[in-house]
C-alpha cells in the first residue's frame, strides 16, 4: 500500500472524528435545542478531535518516512553478510546504491550481480512491510487520538479555548521556523567567515588593497599567491550603487511627487501599474540589458567623443540597476507623500501658498524622514543586488572611481568564488562566506535604521 | 471650474421678508426661500445665486448673502447642509477638491473673486482660513507664522518678520505662552494652543476676512472659551465667518447668523432675533433641537 492512500485514510478518519464528536457533543445536551448548556460551539468539539486524530497521524507517518530509509539500510546489510563483510564505508556505499538502483528500475535486475538482486528483493520486501507497518501505527495513534478526545466530549469542556491555543501554538511555530531559518544561516556564514579569519587577518581583510583569491595548487604553481584585501570590493559596491541611486532618487522621487501631486486619478491609474511593472522585470533580463546593449552602447559613445570606456562599465551597471531601482524608490515616496495629512495641504493653500510652494515648503519637509528612510531601503537593494553586476560589472578587482572603468562588487566575487567545485579548507572558497558577511551586516543595518526612520514617520501622524 | 456672469443685479437678491413660521403640514413641500434680510451696508463679501455642484451632488442651491465688516456672522445648520461648502467657496478652496463646480457671483470689495483674471493666491491672502482640526505645519513655531509672510513677500528682512511674527502670536492670545520657545515644534503644543496658532499664522498675512471652520469642534471647554474670547477681540479688525455645530457658541461670538437647511440658506438674521424668534419653521425646528 502507497504512503499517500495512508494520507487518505488518515484525513478520512480526521473527517469521521469530527462528526462523532460533534453529534456526540450534541447528544450530551438532549439534541441542538440544549445549545445553550454546552461550553462551546459543537464544531470546535468536532474540530479539536479531528487535530487530535489527523496531527499526530501524519507526524507519525512523516516520522517514519525519515527514519525508515536508516532502518531499512542497516537491516539489508546485516542480512546480506556475506556482500557487506569487511567493506569500508565508501564500499558499502556504492553497494547500497547499486542495490537502490535496481529498487528503483533505473538498473535492470538482470544486469546486477547476483548478491546485490539479492538485497534488492531484500529491500523491497522490507520497505513493503515497513510501510504497511508505518501507515498502520498512523492510523492507531490517529485513532487513538480521536477517542481520546471523543471520549472526554461533554458540556464541560472547554473545546473552544484548546482549539484556540493549538491555532497559536501553529501559527507560533510557523514564525519560529522563519526565525531560526535566519538565525541558522547567520551561524553558518559566521561560523565559515571565522574560519576564513583564523587564514587570513581580518585587517587585512577588510583594509587589504589587493583583491586575488587564486590559490596555488601546487606548491611550484606561479603568480597564484592569493591575495584578500577587500577594498577594491567595497570600493566597487559602493560606485556602482551611488550611480544607481544617482539615477534612482531624483527620477523615482519626482515621478512620485508627480503622481502623488499633480497627476489626475486617470493618469495615475495608467502610470503607477506601469512603473511598478519595472519591478516585477527579473533582475537576469536587466542583466543581459545592461550588458549587451547598454554597456556597448556607452562604449561606442565613449570612442565617438574620444574616452576610453570599458565594455563592462561601472556606470552600465549603474544605470541599469538605478532603473530597476527606480519602482522602488517612487512607491515608498509616493506612499509617505500620500501619507501626509490633507490638512496640512489645505492649510498652505488657505494661506495662499501655491501647488509647488506647498509641495517643496510643507508636503515634502513633512514626509522627508520617511522618504530618507525609503531611500536607505533602496541602498540595501543596490548594495545586495547581484544578477545585473554579475552580467555587467565585470570581474577584475580595479582599485578606481572612475564609472567608465570596469570594477567588481562583493557579490559577484561572491558568486565567482563558490561558482564550480569547491574544497572547503581554501581560504578562497572561505572568502565568499567574509564577503557575505559583510553584505549581511551592512545591508542588516541599513534595513535596520531605514525602518526605524520609517516607523517613527508613521507614529507622527497617527 | 466654471463661473457665470451674475444675471440679477447685485442689489436685488429675491428674499422677502415674511411673517411668523406657518403650521407644518405633513407631507407639504417646505418653502425653501431665505426669510430675512441678506444684504448689509457696505458688505465685504457679496454672494449672489451661488450654486457649487460636488460632482452630481449639488450642495448648494441659489444661495445669497451679504457679509458684513468687522462683524461675525455664523453659519449654522445640521451636517451637511452646506454650511461648510459656503465657506470654503468664499476663498475658493473648493478649487483643490475634483469635481467641485462653482456657479453664481462672489465678489470681495466688488470685485468677482472667480474672475478669470482673479488670482487665487492673492484672494487667500485677504481671506485667512482656520480649519476644524487644528493644522500646524510640522516646523517650529516662528516658522509656522513666518511662512505666510514670507510666500507672500511681506516682511523685507528679518527684523521685519520677527515684528510680523510677535504681532500676529500677541493678537491671537499666544505670544505669553510661547515667547520663549518659539523654535519649538509647532505640532509640540496643546490642542487649543495650536488652534490660536493657527489663527495667528492666518492673521500674520494681514487678511480682511477670516473664515473659520467649525474651530472649536476638536477642542475642550477652556480652550473654546479662550478661541471665543479671541474671535470677539479679532471682531474690531477683520470680518469673521465661522461655521459651527454649537448653537451657544454662534450665540455668543456671532451678531448676525445664518441658517442652512440642505444647500438652502433658509433664514438670515441678527443672532438674537434667529434664537429668540425665528421666522422660518425649518430654524425654529433645528433651533429647538427637533433635529440636528
Amino acid at each position: 500500500m502507497q504512503t499517500s492512500s495512508f494520507i487518505v485514510m488518515v484525513l478520512v478518519l480526521g473527517a469521521l472524528a469530527y462528526r462523532l464528536a460533534r453529534r456526540r457533543a450534541l447528544a450530551a445536551v438532549g439534541g441542538p435545542s440544549g445549545i445553550r448548556q454546552l461550553h462551546s460551539l459543537p464544531g470546535y468539539y468536532g474540530l479539536l478531535a479531528a487535530i487530535w486524530c489527523v496531527f499526530p497521524a501524519l507526524a507519525v507517518l512523516g516520522a517514519w518516512q525519515v527514519l525508515q530509509e536508516r532502518v531499512l539500510v542497516d537491516l539489508v546489510l546485516a542480512h546480506q553478510p556475506g556482500a557487506a563483510a569487511g567493506l569500508t564505508d565508501d564500499q558499502k556505499g556504492l553497494l547500497l546504491n547499486d542495490v537502490r538502483n535496481v529498487v528503483d528500475g533505473s538498473v535492470a535486475a538482470a544486469d546486477a550481480p547476483p548478491q546485490v538482486q539479492a538485497a534488492a528483493a531484500e529491500w523491497r520486501r522490507l520497505e513493503g512491510i515497513g510501510r504497511l507497518a508505518g501507515g498502520s501505527l498512523a492510523l492507531g495513534v490517529g485513532l487513538a487520538g480521536g477517542l481520546l478526545v471523543w471520549r472526554r466530549v461533554g458540556p464541560q469542556m472547554r473545546a473552544r479555548n484548546r482549539v484556540e491555543r493549538l491555532v497559536e501554538l501553529n501559527l507560533l511555530l510557523c514564525s519560529l521556523l522563519a526565525i531560526a531559518t535566519t538565525i541558522g544561516i547567520v551561524v553558518s556564514v559566521l561560523y565559515e567567515a571565522l574560519q576564513f579569519f583564523r587564514m587570513v587577518p581580518i585587517g587585512e581583510f577588510l583594509f587589504g588593497l589587493k583583491w586575488s583569491p587564486q590559490m596555488a595548487i601546487r606548491a611550484d604553481q606561479v603568480g597564484s599567491s592569493g591575495a584578500f584585501g577587500a577594498v577594491p570590493l567595497f570600493l566597487g559596491t559602493l560606485l556602482i550603487s551611488a550611480i544607481a541611486m544617482l539615477i534612482a532618487v531624483p527620477i523615482g522621487l519626482f515621478s512620485a511627487i508627480y503622481l502623488a501631486e499633480y497627476a489626475d486619478r486617470r493618469v495615475r491609474a495608467v502610470t503607477k501599474p506601469l512603473l511598478e511593472l519595472l519591478a516585477g522585470v527579473p533582475t537576469v533580463v536587466y542583466g543581459f540589458f545592461a550588458a549587451l546593449t547598454v554597456g556597448p552602447l556607452l562604449r561606442g559613445a565613449g570612442q565617438a567623443v574620444g574616452l576610453t570606456v570599458a565594455s563592462e562599465s561601472a556606470l552600465a551597471a549603474g544605470l541599469v540597476m538605478g532603473i530597476m531601482i527606480i519602482p522602488f524608490v517612487s512607491s515608498l515616496a509616493d506612499d509617505m507623500i500620500t501619507a501626509v495629512p490633507r490638512s496640512l495641504r489645505d492649510g498652505a493653500y488657505a494661506l495662499g501658498a501655491t501647488r509647488s510652494e506647498t509641495i517643496r515648503q510643507v508636503v515634502l519637509p513633512a514626509a522627508l524622514p520617511g522618504i530618507a528612510g525609503g531611500v536607505l531601503l533602496a541602498v540595501s537593494r543596490a548594495i545586495g543586488e547581484t544578477m545585473i553586476v554579475v552580467m555587467a560589472a565585470g570581474l577584475s578587482a580595479n582599485l578606481t572611481v572612475n564609472p567608465l572603468q570596469a570594477v567588481t562588487t562583493v557579490t559577484v566575487q561572491i558568486v565567482t568564488l563558490l561558482v564550480g567545485d569547491q574544497e572547503f579548507d581554501s581560504p578562497k572558497t572561505l572568502a565568499a562566506f567574509a564577503l557575505g558577511l559583510v553584505l549581511f551586516v551592512v545591508t542588516l543595518g541599513l534595513n535596520i535604521v531605514a525602518l526605524q526612520i520609517v516607523r517613527r514617520y508613521r507614529e507622527q501622524y497617527e | 471650474m466654471t463661473t457665470t456672469g451674475d444675471q440679477a443685479p447685485p442689489s436685488a437678491p429675491r428674499a422677502s421678508p415674511r411673517a411668523a413660521p406657518e403650521p407644518p403640514r405633513p407631507g407639504a413641500v417646505i418653502d425653501t426661500r431665505t426669510v430675512g434680510e441678506v444684504t448689509v451696508e457696505n458688505p465685504v463679501v457679496s454672494a449672489r445665486h451661488v450654486n457649487v455642484h460636488y460632482g452630481e451632488k449639488h450642495a448648494i442651491k441659489d444661495v445669497s448673502l451679504d457679509i458684513g465688516r468687522n462683524a461675525v456672522i455664523a453659519l449654522i445648520g445640521p451636517s451637511g447642509c452646506g454650511k461648510s461648502t459656503f465657506l470654503r467657496s468664499l476663498n475658493r478652496m473648493n478649487d483643490t477638491i475634483e469635481g467641485a463646480r462653482v456657479t453664481g457671483s462672489i465678489t470681495l470689495d466688488g470685485q468677482d473673486i472667480y474672475d478669470k483674471r482673479q488670482d487665487v493666491v492673492q484672494l487667500r491672502a485677504r481671506v485667512g482660513m482656520v480649519f476644524q482640526k487644528p493644522n500646524p505645519f510640522p516646523k517650529s513655531i516662528y516658522e509656522n507664522i513666518a511662512y505666510g509672510p514670507r510666500i507672500h513677500g511681506l516682511a523685507a528682512n528679518r527684523a521685519d518678520l520677527d515684528e510680523v511674527v510677535q504681532t500676529s502670536l500677541r493678537k491671537a492670545g499666544l505670544w505669553d505662552e510661547v515667547k520663549d520657545r518659539l523654535d519649538h515644534s509647532g505640532t509640540s503644543l496643546s490642542g487649543g494652543q495650536q488652534q490660536r496658532l493657527c489663527i495667528a499664522r492666518a492673521i500674520a498675512v494681514d487678511p480682511e476676512v477670516i473664515l473659520m471652520d467649525e474651530p472649536c469642534s476638536a477642542l475642550d471647554p477652556i480652550a473654546t472659551a479662550k478661541i471665543e474670547d479671541l474671535i470677539d477681540e479679532l471682531r474690531r479688525n477683520y470680518t469673521i465667518v465661522i461655521v459651527t455645530h454649537n448653537m451657544q457658541q454662534a450665540a455668543r461670538v456671532s451678531q448676525r447668523t445664518a441658517y442652512f437647511h440642505l444647500g438652502d440658506l433658509i433664514e438670515v438674521g441678527a443672532t438674537d432675533q434667529i434664537f429668540t424668534n425665528p421666522r422660518h419653521r425649518l430654524t425654529e425646528d433645528y433651533i429647538t433641537g427637533r433635529f440636528g
